[in-house]
C-alpha cells in the first residue's frame, strides 16, 4: 500500500499536495491539464523532487527520504530511458546491477525479460538500431528485472503512434498482472485509463484528489475534470 | 530550496578545485611574499612593462584589424577549401611558438624568402628581431584567432537579415551599416581583449624575437632576472607586477568577450546577394589568399628546412624529444584528472567556487606560477630535479581553462539528459560515471587532451626556467640550437616537434571520436 501522508511535492516554487492511499496490486491513471502536476507527483514518489511537507510511505515503511535508486519504485520517463551508448542486453542488466557484475543466474533472467517482452535476437543492438516499440520493449525488460513494486510511467508511449501505444500500455498491464506490481501511471488520454486503471487520480492546480473507481469517475466527471475533458459541444469545436 | 537529487558527488570536483586553487594562489602568495617592494622598479623593469603593453596593444590592434577584412571575406564568399581555410586557422593554437619563430625566420629573416626576393632588386634585407618582430610573431598566432571569432559574429547575423536586406535593395554600404557594424561593435572589443590578454604574457616569442633593453616582456624579464643574476627578489617583484597586468586584462577579456576559443559551427549557409561587383570579388580573394599565404608560408618554410635535417637529427634532440612526449603524457594525464571531477561538479549544479578555481590559470602567467613554485620547492628540495614534472603540472594548469570550456557544456548535457535514469536504478558515483558519463564525453575528453597534450608538447615557458643543461624538452632543445646557430638542425628538430605535436593532438581527438555516437 502507497500511503501518501500530507504530501507536498516542490517543483521550484511549484508545489503538489496529495493525502490519500493506494492499495497495492492497484493499476491507477494519473490525469489532469498539463501544468496541474501530474509529473511533479510521480518524480516526487519516485524521489526525484523535494517533499517539502508530510510523508511518503509504502507498506507502512517512510521512503520520504530515500535516494530515488533505494525506494521501491521503477520508473519510466517521457524519453531517455535507455543509454543511447549501450546494448540492450547492458541497458537491461542495469536493472540488475548497476554496475553490470552479473553472474550466470541474474544473465538468464536479463535474458528471460528480453525475450518476454518479445525482444530475443536483438540482445546486441544498441537503441538507435530499435525501433520506437521496440525501444520502448526494451525499457520494459528493464522494468521487469528490476522487480520493484511500484511502477512509476510518466507518458513513456507519448510519442508512439495510437496502436503501438495501446500494444504497450496491454503489455505494462501484463507484466504488472504477472508481478503484481502496483501502477501509476501519468496519462492525457482518458482512454488510456478506461483501457487499463481500475482507479483514476486527479490532478488539477497542484492538487491531487483521492483516487475514484474509473468508469465511476469518467462517467460522471466533477465540474474541474469535465472542464479538462472538455464538453461535448467543445470538443467538436 | 531543496537540491534534486545529483548522480555523482561533488566531492572530488570541489577536492580538484581547491589543488588548483591552492596552487595557483599558493605561487602567488609566495611570489608576493618574497618581492622586494621596497627596492622599487628601476629603469630596465620599467622598460619592461612599457614595452609589454606596447607590444600587446599593437599585437591586438595589428590581429584585429586584419582580421576584420579577412573575416568579412570569408564571411561572404563561397569556395572550394573555405572549410578548410577555417578549420586550418584553430591550428595556431597548438602550433608550438619555437616552430612558428624558426618558420617566420625562414620567410621574414635576414636570410629569409622575402629577404632574398628584395636583394634581387637591390634592395635590404629585413630584420625582425626587437618589436615588430614580436609583433609580427603574435599577428601570426592571433590572426587566425581574432579571424575566428569574428567570422563567429558574422555567422551568427542569421541569414534572415540578409535576405531582407536584399529584399530592400541594399548594397555592401548598407549592409555595412545596418548589420555589419553593430555586429562588430559588439565583438571586437572582446577579440582586442583576448588577443591583448593573451599578448601580455608572452614569453617565447620575446625570448627568440625579443630580448636586449629594448625589447623585454616583464615574462622575460622574469626569466633574465632568474637565470642570469639569480636575483629572486626582484623576479617576485617583476611576477607581482604581472599578476596585476595579466589579471586585469583577464578580467577585461571576460566581460567584454561573449565567446572565445576554438569554436564550433562556422558553416552555415548563409546566402549573399549583395558585394557581388568585380571589386570587391578581387578585393576578397586577394585579402583571403594573403592571410592564406602569411600562415602557411612559415609552415611550408619549416617543412621545406626541416625535411632533409630530420634523418640526421643528432642523439641529444631525440633524447629531448622522448622527453618531451613523457612530459606531455604526464600533463594531459593531470589535466584530465583536475578537470573531469571538476566538469562532473559544474555539471551537477555546484558551479561557484570551481568555476573560479578554473579560470584562475588565466589571470596567472606560466613563469609566475613557476617562479612562484621555485620559491616553494627551494627550501625542501632542489627545484631542477624536479623540473619536468613542475613543467607538466604548470602546463596542466594553463591548458585548465580551455579543458573545461570543452567539457563542462558536454557533462552539463549528459547529466540533464541522464542524471534521473541512473538516479531510479541507482548507479549513481563511479558506476554511473565509468559506464555513463566518460562514454559520453568521450569525444569531448579526446578534443581536450589532444589540446591539452599539444600545447604541453611545445610549451617553451616554464622548462626554460628550471632546467638544467643536460635536460631539455624539444622546445627547448630547439631554442638552443638556433642559440647555437645550428639553424639547419635546429629546423629538422623543429620539423619533429611539429609532427609531434600534431599528431598528438590528431591522436587523442580521434580517438575521442573513434565509433563515438553522437
Amino acid at each position: 500500500m502507497l500511503k501518501l501522508d500530507a504530501t507536498i511535492v516542490a517543483n521550484g516554487d511549484f508545489t503538489t499536495r496529495a493525502d490519500f492511499t493506494i492499495p497495492a496490486g492497484a493499476k491507477v491513471a494519473v490525469i489532469g491539464p498539463s501544468g496541474a502536476g501530474k509529473s511533479t507527483l510521480v518524480e516526487g514518489i519516485a524521489g526525484f523532487l523535494p517533499v517539502t511537507g508530510g510523508r511518503i510511505l509504502w507498506q507502512g515503511r517512510d521512503i520520504t527520504r530515500e535516494p530515488p535508486g533505494k525506494r521501491p519504485v521503477a520508473m519510466l520517463f517521457q524519453d531517455g530511458n535507455l543509454f543511447p551508448h549501450l546494448t540492450v542486453e547492458q541497458n537491461v542488466g542495469l536493472g540488475v546491477r548497476p554496475d553490470l557484475r552479473l553472474n550466470a543466474e541474474q544473465k538468464a533472467r536479463v535474458a528471460r525479460a528480453i525475450a518476454r517482452t518479445g525482444l530475443a535476437g536483438l540482445e546486441t543492438r544498441k537503441p538507435a538500431a530499435l525501433s520506437g516499440g521496440q525501444q520502448s520493449r526494451a525499457a520494459l525488460a528493464r522494468v521487469l528485472v528490476q522487480n520493484r513494486p511500484l511502477l512509476l510511467l510518466d507518458e513513456p508511449f507519448a510519442a508512439l503512434g495510437p496502436a503501438l501505444k495501446t500494444e504497450m500500455l496491454d503489455l505494462v498491464s501484463e507484466l504488472a498482472q504477472e508481478t503484481g506490481a502496483t501502477l501509476m501511471m501519468v496519462s492525457h488520454d482518458p482512454n488510456d485509463a478506461r483501457r487499463i486503471a481500475d482507479l483514476v487520480v486527479l490532478v488539477t492546480e497542484g492538487h491531487a484528489h483521492p483516487p475514484r473507481p474509473t468508469a465511476e469517475l469518467l462517467d460522471n466527471p466533477p465540474p474541474a475534470l469535465q472542464r479538462y475533458l472538455g464538453s461535448p459541444e467543445s470538443r467538436t469545436r | 530550496m531543496a537540491r534534486r537529487a545529483q548522480p555523482v558527488g561533488a566531492g572530488p570536483g570541489i577536492g580538484a578545485a581547491a589543488a588548483v586553487g591552492a596552487l595557483i594562489l599558493g605561487s602567488l602568495a609566495a611570489v608576493f611574499l618574497r618581492a622586494e617592494a621596497g627596492r622599487g622598479l628601476g629603469p630596465a623593469d620599467w622598460a619592461a612593462v612599457r614595452f609589454t603593453v606596447l607590444q600587446a596593444t599593437l599585437s591586438a590592434a595589428i590581429s584585429v584589424g586584419l582580421a576584420v577584412p579577412v573575416a568579412r571575406a570569408l564571411a561572404r564568399r563561397r569556395f572550394v577549401g573555405r572549410r578548410a581555410l577555417i578549420a586550418l586557422m584553430g591550428a595556431p593554437f597548438i602550433l608550438p611558438v619555437i616552430v612558428a619563430v624558426l618558420g617566420l625566420l625562414s620567410v621574414f629573416g635576414r636570410s629569409g624568402w622575402v629577404s632574398q626576393a628584395l636583394g634581387w632588386f637591390g634592395l635590404p634585407p629585413l630584420s625582425i628581431y626587437g618589436l615588430h618582430g614580436v609583433v609580427l610573431a603574435h599577428v601570426f598566432f592571433n590572426l587566425p584567432l581574432a579571424t575566428r571569432l569574428i567570422l563567429q559574429g558574422w555567422q551568427e547575423i542569421p541569414a534572415e537579415r540578409f535576405r531582407l536586406a536584399a529584399q530592400l535593395g541594399a548594397g555592401p554600404g548598407e549592409i555595412r551599416r545596418l548589420l555589419e557594424r553593430p555586429m562588430l561593435a559588439r565583438v571586437v572589443p572582446g577579440a582586442l581583449a583576448v588577443v591583448f590578454a593573451i599578448c601580455l604574457t608572452s614569453f617565447a616569442v620575446a625570448l627568440t624575437l625579443g630580448g636586449g633593453p629594448r625589447a623585454t616582456t616583464i615574462e622575460l624579464a622574469i626569466y633574465q632576472a632568474f637565470r642570469f643574476d639569480f636575483d629572486l627578489g626582484r623576479a617576485a617583484l617583476l611576477s607581482s607586477i604581472q599578476i596585476l597586468l595579466t589579471s586585469a586584462a583577464a578580467l577585461l577579456a571576460l566581460k567584454a568577450a561573449r565567446h572565445e576559443g576554438p569554436g564550433a559551427g562556422l558553416d552555415r549557409p548563409v546566402q549573399r546577394w549583395d558585394a557581388n561587383g568585380a571589386g570587391l570579388v578581387a578585393q576578397d580573394a586577394a585579402l583571403i589568399g594573403l592571410a592564406t599565404l602569411f600562415l602557411a608560408l612559415p609552415l611550408a618554410a619549416i617543412i621545406a628546412r626541416g625535411v632533409p635535417g630530420i634523418l640526421s637529427l643528432p642523439a641529444g634532440v631525440w633524447r629531448a624529444a622522448l622527453t618531451s612526449v613523457e612530459v606531455a603524457a604526464g600533463s594531459t594525464a593531470l589535466l584530465l584528472m583536475l578537470a573531469l571531477p571538476m566538469a562532473a561538479t559544474v555539471a551537477t549544479g555546484r558551479r561557484a567556487g570551481v568555476e573560479l578555481a578554473g579560470m584562475l590559470g588565466l589571470a596567472a602567467s606560466p613563469l609566475v606560477i613557476g617562479t612562484g613554485l621555485f620559491i616553494i620547492i627551494n627550501p625542501l628540495a632542489d627545484p631542477r630535479a624536479l623540473a619536468l614534472p613542475v613543467t607538466a603540472l604548470v602546463n596542466a594548469v594553463m591548458a585548465l581553462p580551455f579543458a573545461l570550456r570543452i567539457l563542462v557544456p558536454r557533462a552539463c548535457e549528459v547529466v540533464a539528459r541522464h542524471g534521473r535514469l541512473a538516479l531510479a536504478l541507482d548507479m549513481g558515483g563511479w558506476p554511473f560515471v565509468r559506464r555513463v558519463l566518460l562514454p559520453r564525453m568521450r569525444p569531448q575528453i579526446g578534443f581536450a587532451a589532444g589540446l591539452a597534450a599539444a600545447l604541453s608538447m611545445g610549451d617553451l615557458g616554464v622548462i626554460a626556467l628550471f632546467a638544467d643543461p643536460d635536460r631539455a624538452t624539444l622546445p627547448l632543445q630547439v631554442w638552443r640550437l638556433m642559440g647555437a646557430y645550428r639553424m639547419e638542425t635546429a629546423a629538422g628538430a623543429a620539423l619533429l616537434l611539429l609532427c609531434l605535436s600534431m599528431a598528438a593532438f590528431w591522436l587523442l581527438d580521434r580517438g575521442g571520436r573513434f565509433h563515438a555516437e553522437a
